[in-house]
């Protein structure tokens, strides 16, 4: 039993950051980025080229993963994603560019790293173990309260500093905040930015963990969206409980139901559709988005 | 003119008609491109789900779940054939209705979903569908149904109808042909479904439920009807590429094929009825083309994507009628 909270505060808090990610740039802009899971993945591999590669310190490897998707992002949203939403008809217009994007990025993953699963040397040695209840490696541990870290980082972001309001401004009401002086093509950039860079965090983590291949990003970008939708989507709260809810039934499931295979996912799958059902806008959303 | 056509549309359609029954054969006979009768045959019945598709996105819903129905589809028809033995021809439209039931019992509940919330749970619903039949007995798990016979032939009295395909020289040419009067068949009925008075009922959704609920539209009914039209195409199409594959797994229609529908739609343009017809033959044909560019094949392939809704973000068809688009 604790093994298995143990797991569901791991994969959790994994998955908290992704989706938190995701919420931010919808939340924004509007925009549901199907090109999400291959960011996390161009995180992992610049992380890996780094610190597996090169030998820099992994600290440093991660702040590369950060900084490179948060370019990717910013020119993403100032090049494609800005004018696009100006010039169509209907918003949904934009779900074609963003599966373009990934298409693109998976085709850039593909050329520049090949398609083979990489992994880079552990960052601590050694097993925590108590008792044989509870047995977790020290770099889950470690990772794992990197990633805590990181989210209390974003929630202090998001509620202490100008950047922050501006983006919460932004997410209530576009026009309401352009009114009150807010520069809204900068602060869409920024935050699609910041939800690119959360994605490039997360990889570069688990790439000490998990490794890092090309085929993970799509599966990545379906669990977000399904996080997203938990929670209720475009709210911070929603995406972390919705990371949260999920990371504990994935653990809880592949626990009790190993020897049935993929019926966890089935489960998880139906009993969201009929969650939904019942409450379209999830745990906390608005209704309707 | 003609049952309200005026004489320019009439003169397209006819032009059309002519390309693809007789332009196209002879184009390919001419360069000996065999392959792209199979290519063509899959555009075709790709279209035919991205049509339903594009039904749902018409009453203002997008649906990222065609290929769960696909898959549905192809799975009824597979069993209809191997395990009750049932003529393929019949089993079609069986595949197709048995689709159209599905959605209308999940359509219930989560057609009360809009926007981004209805996406994303059609989206769960093709990993459904896709986990559902591999842990059922009667669609073989992970092995999949393969073997399919060929369709056999139908005779009405006595008087052949439809020829054996197994004993034709030339299935391609038979599943082409097939595949494109079910494409012309299913393109009618969307433009006479879109022009009729239940086309402008969902018109009135797309632009606002509250409003078109308030002065009397039934739109519960109606959303469900059309999701319901929308998934007998996606059977449709999914059966029929069963038939020409000869088997069906559960990894024949996936997310990526759900995306790819709705990515159909979006290219041709949503305002247009034939919209997610040229969207298919584009996106579908044109990655076709790109195989001799070997790993770069991807590259192009989403470069050209991205700077085709970069400057034509209201679909292909926009460039003709300019911005908003002709409904």
């Amino acid at each position: 039993m604790e093994q298995i909270l143990a797991n569901g505060v791991y994969l959790g808090s994994q998955y908290a950051m992704i989706a938190l990610g995701l919420t931010l740039i919808f939340a924004l802009m509007n925009v549901l980025n199907f090109a999400h899971g291959q960011m996390y993945v161009i995180g992992g591999f610049v992380t890996y080229t780094f610190y597996g590669q090169w030998g820099v310190p992994f600290v440093l490897a991660l702040v590369m993963s950060c900084v490179t998707l948060a370019i990717l992002g910013a020119l993403i949203e100032r090049f494609l994603f800005a004018p696009v939403i100006k010039g169509s008809a209907r918003e949904e217009s934009t779900m074609l560019l963003a599966a373009g994007i990934a298409f693109f990025l998976d085709a850039v993953i593909l050329l520049v790293f090949g398609e083979k699963q990489r992994g880079v040397p552990k960052i601590v040695d050694g097993v925590f173990n108590y008792d044989f209840r509870l047995i977790m490696p020290y770099d889950r541990i470690l990772i794992c309260v990197l990633a805590i870290l990181s989210i209390v980082a974003f929630i202090g972001l998001m509620q202490y500093t100008k950047t922050g309001r501006a983006l919460r401004a932004l997410a209530q009401d576009r026009t309401a905040a352009q009114l009150m002086g807010v520069n809204v093509d900068r602060y869409s950039m920024i935050g699609f930015a910041l939800g690119a860079m959360l994605a490039g965090l997360v990889g570069g983590l688990l790439v000490t963990i998990t490794g890092v291949n090309l085929g993970m990003g799509g599966p990545t970008s379906i669990k977000a969206f399904m996080m997203v939708m938990i929670g209720g989507a475009g709210v911070i709260s929603g995406a972390i409980w919705g990371g949260i809810i999920l990371g504990f039934m994935e653990a809880i499931g592949l626990a009790l139901l190993y020897q049935y295979g993929d019926i966890t996912y089935l489960l998880i799958f139906v009993s969201l559709m009929i969650f939904l059902a019942i409450r379209p806008q999830g745990l906390m959303g608005k209704p309707w988005g | 003119m003609m049952l309200g056509f005026t004489s320019k549309q009439l003169v397209g359609v006819g032009i059309f008609l002519f390309m693809i029954f007789i332009g196209v054969p002879l184009i390919i006979g001419a360069t000996g491109r065999w392959d792209f009768y199979f290519t063509l045959t899959s555009v075709a019945l790709l279209a035919i789900a991205s049509a339903g598709v594009w039904l749902t996105f018409y009453i203002g819903r997008i649906n990222i779940g065609q290929g769960a129905f696909a898959l549905i589809g192809a799975y009824v028809s597979a069993i209809l054939v191997v395990k009750a033995g049932w003529s393929f021809w019949i089993s079609l439209p069986a595949a197709g209705l048995f689709a159209a039931i599905v959605a209308i019992l999940i359509g219930l509940p989560i057609l009360r979903l809009r926007g981004v919330y209805f996406a994303m749970i059609t989206l769960v619903l093709t990993q459904v569908v896709t986990l559902t039949a591999l842990a059922l007995p009667i669609t073989n798990g992970a092995k999949g149904i393969s073997n399919i016979p060929l369709p056999s032939s139908i005779s009405v009295f006595g008087i052949p109808i439809l020829p054996d395909f197994a004993a034709m020289e030339n299935t391609k040419l038979a599943f082409y042909y097939t595949a494109c009067i079910i494409m012309i068949l299913t393109y009618a009925a969307l433009y006479r479904l879109v022009n009729s008075r239940l086309g402008h009922l969902c018109r009135s959704m797309q632009q606002n439920e509250e409003l078109a609920s308030s002065i009397g539209v039934n739109i519960s009914y109606i959303r469900v009807v059309i999701f319901a039209i929308s998934s007998f195409f996606g059977g449709l199409g999914g059966a029929m590429f069963g038939s020409i594959a000869q088997s069906v797994y559960p990894s024949s229609f996936q997310v990526a094929d759900s995306v790819n529908f709705m990515l159909n739609c979006f290219l041709g343009g949503l305002g247009f009825v034939f919209g997610p017809m040229l969207g298919t033959l584009v996106l579908y044909f044109g990655w076709d083309l790109l195989f001799e560019f070997g790993k770069y094949q991807m590259l192009i392939y989403s470069t050209v994507l991205i700077i085709i809704i970069r400057f034509l973000p209201n679909g292909l068809l926009s460039i003709r009628f300019g911005k908003g688009g002709d409904k």
